[in-house]
């Protein structure tokens, strides 16, 4: 239904997109005992650590090659051999994460081949995991980073499994998911009397808790263990398209089927889930979970009336577009501006008319072009909305300006209920005041209030 | 690249700064920034630093030329604020893709600038090399030179992509672009005995505020300010100062010892950060502005000024110190303005468990010596591990440092206090010092503290 359309700009203005090397280093972030560490001059690391940090408020581990100019222009790969050993001797991670970046890409640093050779140079670091992720800052987004991680991951530890566990479900866990979102899933997926193993697990590692001692690598997350194990499993949910490729990957290699879930935040979308839930482990949906599908429907009862044809536009990554987008369409909006930061093949089918791969001056002016009265973005689109002076919903990463950003939940009956209560009560508070000329000119239309 | 090369070894080579002069000859040319160890290593690069420097120009856009990591991952991050102009609060960048990398992106970027001009009509353009775009040869500088040729405006390239060192360096890029590109080539509609340049002031969370109402008291007007909430216009006539104040340390260094030479501007290096420092600074702007020729009864009223204003404020800051009493602070500043911050800290009735000297020169380290009466509590680098232990232990009872390290001071049930360029709050002149007391108050007696450190019902007490 959607015209995908390629901005034409020589420059962004605003920046919506994030850069690959960061998705990827915030997908290993998810693991457990692991440092990440880009490939390429110190503030590639310095900006993308700043920027977690300002969203996840916890401390984030993510080193640096420390690459120089004279170092890139030789070849990187003496300071990565450094950087593994320095990492190790320091911080003694399970697993260390590469993630290139636009440097070691346009030098070429083969690092495949030189951690072949790293392998055979150093039997005594063969405890050590090393993942390496190809990810140059100059093409895709953090969406993209995520998913090459996590496909990475799979390709590099994961082995052919000699037996399954009837009971054990993977879940291959989208960008666009919170740390809340995580935790609800596998709570649902246990509530089967299923065994749920989250890949990347952020609700271990980032969830805001308080751990006895201080470590320099991430504390709780996937265990190097379960992605090896991965195999074992009797099914693989994906979730958000993104993942779809990582799952096929699995599937190839080790045989376990799957299907991916394009979005866990809806009524719909979640009666599927439940459906799928119910399926493979043989049980009926538990009564916790029949209850709360009736307080969702009570909710969209409750809120419809604020979101009926309101002139919505999203900024968003594709999947967290596509999530957000249907589920407020859902609700009664009119998705009359989407922008995007990568393709995604799925996003012809979002409910509007064109989805702009751009940047936030083209959310703005579509928003002013188009009345908009709700913008849905990440915290960079707090100056745009105020300008407008329209509702603005806060979603994605990174929230800078608000606690909490971990703890937002939106998937399954419960998050979407709060969900329609969060946007609700937005829309509520910006419900236009009438004054006494508004009705005097019939001729002139609707009329909009900034309130 | 090879003009940047010798740019940077020119920088290096810094007079203005003793640290540089105590080195040799072959040292010098080594340049002062350390080897970075890698996977050990912390810290932005030159480009931020040079985005640091420059950002805070409030009226123009600022072009960053690279792939979406340079200003997609870091722009809108920082709290440096305007009296005016929004236009530096917006990010603009070249965003190059695969086929820029390929083919080049110089073309890519005059169109940006093209674009950012007829959108946003700015008094200039600033165009900051990366690290991507350097490495494929886009020559920033032509690109520039044909865009301000073609549309008639200042486009002045910032030649400091991030893999040419480390944030100091790009600070002194960026002042390097300033002094060849910008200033000098505007005149101000007047001018006074009684004007000033500070410079290295970026004015986060408008802490030029809390000092220009002193300064316009003794009728001393700030000319230009670099670059805190200043204009494009003002940075280029700011030759014209009778006198400049060098702040933030050696950040700048370069900027105000080449405008003494050029200009014949003399420069003093201060801090509006504790009493006596704001005192010290006030002294030193009016004896420079007397010396070049401003009446000689400023410094009496600066002298008349600073006793009305410190009485004032050891009156307000009287009531903390037995609050403060036995409280001990540990500072981790990156070392940069820890001299100043010390003094204040101790002003205010506060023990110092430790101040972290890793950025300061030893001028710096001295001037600590002197205000601690030891060294015992320097340190040149802590690690998080050890900064945790020592909160974790109560060897301290709040931590003053930067937001990456906020969280081991949390973690350990610590109060913290941000001091760093994403502060909420600002600290500067003499009502900067009682915000900055306040603030430590605030955070010392909060009532979380006390819940948050009991242990849960099922924990047994150790």
């Amino acid at each position: 239904m959607a015209k995908i359309i390629h901005g034409k700009k020589a420059c962004a203005v605003n920046p919506l997109k994030m850069s690959q090397p960061l998705g990827a280093s915030a997908a290993f972030l998810g693991i457990d005992g692991c440092m990440p560490v880009m490939h390429g001059s110190q503030g590639c690391t310095s900006f993308g650590l700043v920027l977690l940090v300002r969203h996840f408020r916890e401390t984030i581990p993510l080193q640096t090659t420390a690459m120089t100019e004279v170092a890139t222009v030789l070849g990187g790969l003496e300071n990565l051999e450094a950087a593994i050993l320095n990492i190790h001797k320091r911080a003694s991670p399970r697993i260390i994460g590469i993630c290139s970046t636009g440097v070691t890409e346009t030098k070429g640093d083969d690092v495949d081949g030189f951690l072949k050779n790293f392998r055979a140079k150093h039997p005594e670091l063969d405890g050590l995991a090393l993942v390496y992720v190809s990810t140059p800052d100059f093409s895709g987004a953090f969406q993209d980073g995520w998913a090459k991680c996590v496909s990475a991951m799979i390709r590099t530890l994961t082995r052919p499994a000699a037996e399954r566990v009837e009971k054990r479900i993977n879940v291959l866990a989208g960008a666009h998911l919170t740390v809340a979102d995580i935790e609800e899933i596998r709570e649902t997926i246990e509530a089967f009397g299923l065994e749920a193993v989250m890949l990347p697990d952020l609700s271990g590692s980032l969830d805001g808790h308080i751990p006895e001692t201080f470590l320099p690598h991430t504390l709780g997350g996937t265990p190097v263990e379960a992605i090896e194990n991965l195999g074992s499993a009797a099914f693989t949910i994906a979730i958000g398209a993104q993942m779809a490729e990582s799952a096929a990957l699995l599937g190839t290699k080790t045989g376990v089927p799957y299907t991916v879930f394009d979005r866990l935040t809806g009524l719909d979308a979640s009666d599927r889930f439940m459906t799928c839930l119910s399926e493979l482990s043989g049980r009926p949906v538990p009564d916790k979970y029949r209850r709360q599908r009736s307080q969702l429907c009570d909710a969209m009862l409750d809120g419809h009336f604020f979101f009926g044809n309101k002139r919505t536009v999203i900024g968003a990554e594709p999947d967290l577009l596509w999530a957000l987008g249907n589920f407020l369409t859902e609700m009664g909006c009119q998705l009359v501006g989407a922008v995007t930061t990568t393709d995604s093949a799925q996003l012809a089918e979002l409910p509007c008319d064109e989805v702009l791969i751009g940047d936030l001056e083209d959310l703005e002016t579509l928003a002013r072009e188009r009345h908009a009265e709700l913008m849905v973005t990440h915290s960079h689109g707090r100056q745009a909305a105020e300008r407008l002076g329209i509702a603005f919903h806060r979603a994605g990463l990174p929230l800078f300006d608000r606690i909490g950003a971990a703890h937002k939940l939106s998937v399954g009956y419960r998050g979407t209920r709060d969900l329609v209560f969060e946007v609700g009560n937005l829309l509520i508070s910006h419900m236009p005041h009438h004054h006494p000329d508004d009705w005097v000119n019939p001729e002139a239309g609707h009329v909009h209030h900034a309130s | 690249m090879s003009t940047l090369t010798q740019k940077v070894q020119d920088v290096f080579n810094e007079p203005g700064c003793d640290h540089n002069q105590s080195k040799s000859a072959k040292e010098r040319k080594k340049g002062c920034t350390k080897q970075l160890t890698p996977g050990a290593a912390a810290g932005g690069c030159a480009f931020d630093g040079a985005k640091i420097a420059l950002q805070p120009i409030t009226d123009v856009a600022h072009i960053v030329h690279g792939p979406i990591a340079c200003e997609g991952n870091s722009w809108d991050n920082r709290h440096a604020a305007s009296s005016g102009p929004t236009l530096y609060r917006t990010g603009f960048t070249t965003d190059i893709n695969e086929l820029d990398v390929i083919y080049g992106g110089e073309k890519r970027l005059f169109k940006a600038i093209r674009e950012a001009i007829e959108k946003y009509d700015p008094p200039a353009v600033f165009v900051y090399q990366t690290c991507v775009t350097a490495m494929i040869g886009d020559d920033i500088e032509a690109v520039c030179r044909a865009a301000r040729e073609k549309f008639g405006k200042p486009v002045i390239p910032v030649n400091a992509p991030g893999f040419v060192g480390a944030k100091n360096l790009g600070n002194k890029l960026a002042g390097e672009a300033l002094l060849e590109h910008v200033i000098g080539t505007e005149e101000p509609d007047y001018v006074t005995p009684y004007d000033i340049n500070i410079i290295g002031e970026y004015n986060l969370v408008g802490e030029l505020w809390q000092v220009r109402p002193l300064l316009d008291k003794l009728g001393i007007r700030i000319l230009s300010c670099i670059s805190g909430d200043a204009k494009y216009r003002e940075v280029a006539y700011s030759h014209r100062a009778k006198a400049a104040m060098m702040v933030c340390s050696k950040a700048m260094i370069n900027v105000a010892r080449k405008m003494e030479e050029r200009y014949d501007i003399p420069f003093f290096e201060g801090s509006f950060y504790g009493v006596s420092d704001t005192s010290e600074s006030l002294r030193n702007i009016a004896k420079l502005l007397v010396e070049r020729g401003a009446d000689a009864g400023l410094i009496e009223r600066t002298e008349a000024l600073i006793a009305e204003e410190e009485a004032r404020v050891w009156q307000q800051l009287a009531p903390f110190k037995p609050r403060f009493e036995g409280k001990r602070v540990l500072l981790m500043t990156g070392g940069v303005k820890s001299w100043s911050v010390v003094a204040a800290l101790q002003e205010a009735g506060l023990e110092i468990a430790g101040t972290s000297v890793k950025k300061s020169t030893k001028e710096d380290k001295d001037r600590i010596k002197e205000i601690m009466g030891t060294d015992a509590h320097m340190f040149e680098e802590m690690p998080p591990r050890e900064m945790y232990k020592i909160l974790r232990d109560a060897k301290a009872d709040i931590m003053l440092s930067g937001g990456r390290s906020q969280f081991v001071a949390l973690k350990a049930k610590t109060p913290w206090l941000d001091i760093n360029q994403e502060r909420h709050y600002a600290y500067a002149g003499y009502v900067g010092i009682i915000e900055l007391v306040r603030e430590i108050d605030k955070a010392l007696f909060n009532p979380v503290w006390e819940q948050v450190r009991r242990p849960a019902p099922w924990e047994k007490e150790v």
